[in-house]
């Protein structure tokens, strides 16, 4: 009798854990891969001034036209060739990479 | 609903970043990533039988922005076309305003179709006659040419913003008009560039105090005095221009409250409102989070009158969605000419619909390899777990780098126009 009730219960209790949000589950998910990660919810004002400063820093304007320029006769050969180079050798103007947002998750290297 | 595709070339740079009609539906109006604007002309077929078919071509195109470096920052400014808006029709040519992450541009659109004929001093390829060999005079005259349309910047409105311009919005005065960034809001005259007034300022002293940006803001249609802007926290505030100068002291607020026992981390980041959008009436106002699309009444400000699910099934996948960043992907809604449906994209190249009169919705796809031109489109649907039907699509197998961000509704007529990533897709309501 007593082992039915324990039996009852036990199962009760894995139904509770079930009916978790999925929500909270994805955050249990997401805490376990990134402990670090803002104790405020939604990484509050981090998230936010990451947000607001969006572009790519250049170390000054002739950096930025150097690149351009470096980037404009690398483009003149082929196509197809440029996308190899793009690393490694110059820093790549806006209009030559694909988009990328910056990554929000702080690095495991950041206090 | 048909399927009819456009003419836009396809290349690296020409992802479309805003889709407008102007007033009439005649014209539409994409931007790029590339800084360049297309507009395209409706024609229409054979209006007068009961079947007519409209076709969207090319009609203008230019560039609008350049890429700049700012100096002061050493920060690119991008050529992005953030939005498009038009203004209403007041002679010959077209007006729109078009917006990248800094400047505000007006641009006239007009058409040319006669050139003149028969000067008397210059020759037909524009040469000066010797004035010695001219032995009569002539009336120049005006002869018809091939159309052409030229575009030409009228305005330029800069250096007003240190953040980053998500919103511009005209004004039903036909003279004015608001921009807004992250953190503030500012009106100007059409016809001022060097000056703009600010109206909202949402900066805090101390940035570290941040917690709360701007994402969209609004012109009532009708009430010149009443703007709206939405906030990365999920509220929308209401503002009235007659109560004071700074409208940093909202005259409404809309709030759904919150369950607190609900709250997880991602709870205010899919609470961020990506556009708020009024309804044609002026009675209504729409806004649109990560899952859902809202509908407010302008008098209750403690609720929504009606909440649509876009895509519930990603609230299990939001691990995922955050990783990736697509969690911050800002979807666009829309409403049709008589405020009855509203529309919004979703990944997989899906598009939502809401009939809020039949509550009925439906989920279809701008795709070339899943349909044919001139072919009705099939409702699609996701299955979000356990046994996935025949024709269904899996959650898992959706692919999230497939967004439609932006679309938008023919004012009068049931013609939409949905961009995915490269491609503008023009769907027309079957008439039979």
């Amino acid at each position: 009798m007593s082992e039915e009730v324990q039996g009852t219960t036990s199962s009760e209790e894995e139904m509770e854990d079930k009916v978790i949000s999925p929500e909270k589950a994805e955050e249990v998910k997401l805490k376990a891969r990134y402990p670090n990660l803002g104790a405020k919810p939604g990484g509050g004002s981090d998230l936010l001034r990451k947000r607001i400063q969006k572009g790519q820093k250049y170390f000054d304007s002739g950096d930025y036209n150097m690149a351009k320029a470096k980037m404009k006769n690398k483009q003149l050969p082929s196509a197809p060739a440029e996308k190899t180079e793009i690393t490694g050798g110059h820093i790549p103007t806006p209009q030559d990479l694909p988009q990328r947002k910056t990554s929000i998750v702080a690095s495991k290297l950041a206090g | 609903v048909l399927l009819e595709r456009d003419k836009r070339g396809v290349g690296r740079t020409d992802i479309i970043s805003t889709v407008e009609f102007n007033h009439t539906g005649e014209l539409l109006a994409t931007g790029d990533k590339g800084g360049r604007v297309v507009i395209f002309q409706q024609e229409i077929e054979n209006k007068s039988q009961p079947q007519f078919r409209s076709e969207y071509n090319v009609y203008s195109t230019f560039q609008s922005h350049e890429p700049e470096f700012d100096y002061l920052k050493s920060l690119e400014i991008e050529e992005k076309i953030n939005k498009i808006r038009w203004l209403p029709q007041k002679n010959a040519a077209q007006f729109l305003l078009s917006t990248n992450d800094k400047t505000i541009k007006l641009w006239k659109i007009s058409e040319r179709d006669k050139r003149p004929e028969g000067y008397n001093l210059k020759e037909e390829d524009g040469r000066y006659k010797d004035p010695n060999t001219i032995m009569s005079l002539r009336v120049p005259v005006l002869i018809p040419m091939d159309l052409m349309v030229e575009a030409s910047p009228r305005r330029v409105f800069a250096n007003a913003h240190t953040y980053h311009i998500n919103s511009i919005s005209v004004n039903s005065d036909n003279e004015t008009y608001l921009s807004a960034d992250d953190l503030r809001i500012n009106l100007w005259h059409l016809e001022i560039t060097d000056r703009s007034f600010n109206i909202v300022d949402i900066k805090p002293a101390n940035m570290e105090e941040l917690t709360e940006v701007i994402t969209a803001a609004e012109f009532h249609p009708h009430q010149c005095n009443t703007f709206v802007y939405s906030s990365s926290k999920g509220t929308i505030r209401l503002c009235d221009m007659r109560a004071s100068a700074l409208c940093d002291k909202h005259s409404k607020l809309f709030e759904e409250p919150e369950d607190p026992s609900n709250r997880s981390f991602f709870s205010e980041i899919i609470s961020s409102i990506s556009d708020v959008k009024f309804s044609h009436n002026g009675r209504y106002m729409m806004t649109r989070d990560y899952l859902s699309v809202k509908i407010w009444d302008l008098n209750m400000e403690n609720r929504p009158v009606e909440t649509y699910q876009v895509h519930e099934y990603l609230r299990s996948k939001l691990c995922s969605l955050y990783e990736n960043d697509c969690i911050f992907d800002k979807f666009e809604c829309c409403w049709n000419g008589n405020d009855s449906v509203v529309m919004t994209g979703s990944y997989n190249n899906f598009f939502r619909m809401f009939d809020r009169g039949q509550r009925r919705d439906v989920t279809l796809e701008a795709s070339r390899e899943n349909s044919k031109p001139m072919q009705v489109l099939k409702p699609r649907k996701v299955c979000a777990g356990g046994k996935r039907k025949k024709d269904e699509i899996s959650v898992d197998s959706l692919d999230f780098n497939k967004k439609i961000l932006h679309t938008a509704w023919h004012p009068q007529d049931n013609i939409i126009a949905v961009a995915t990533t490269n491609n503008l897709y023009i769907f027309q309501d079957k008439v039979n």
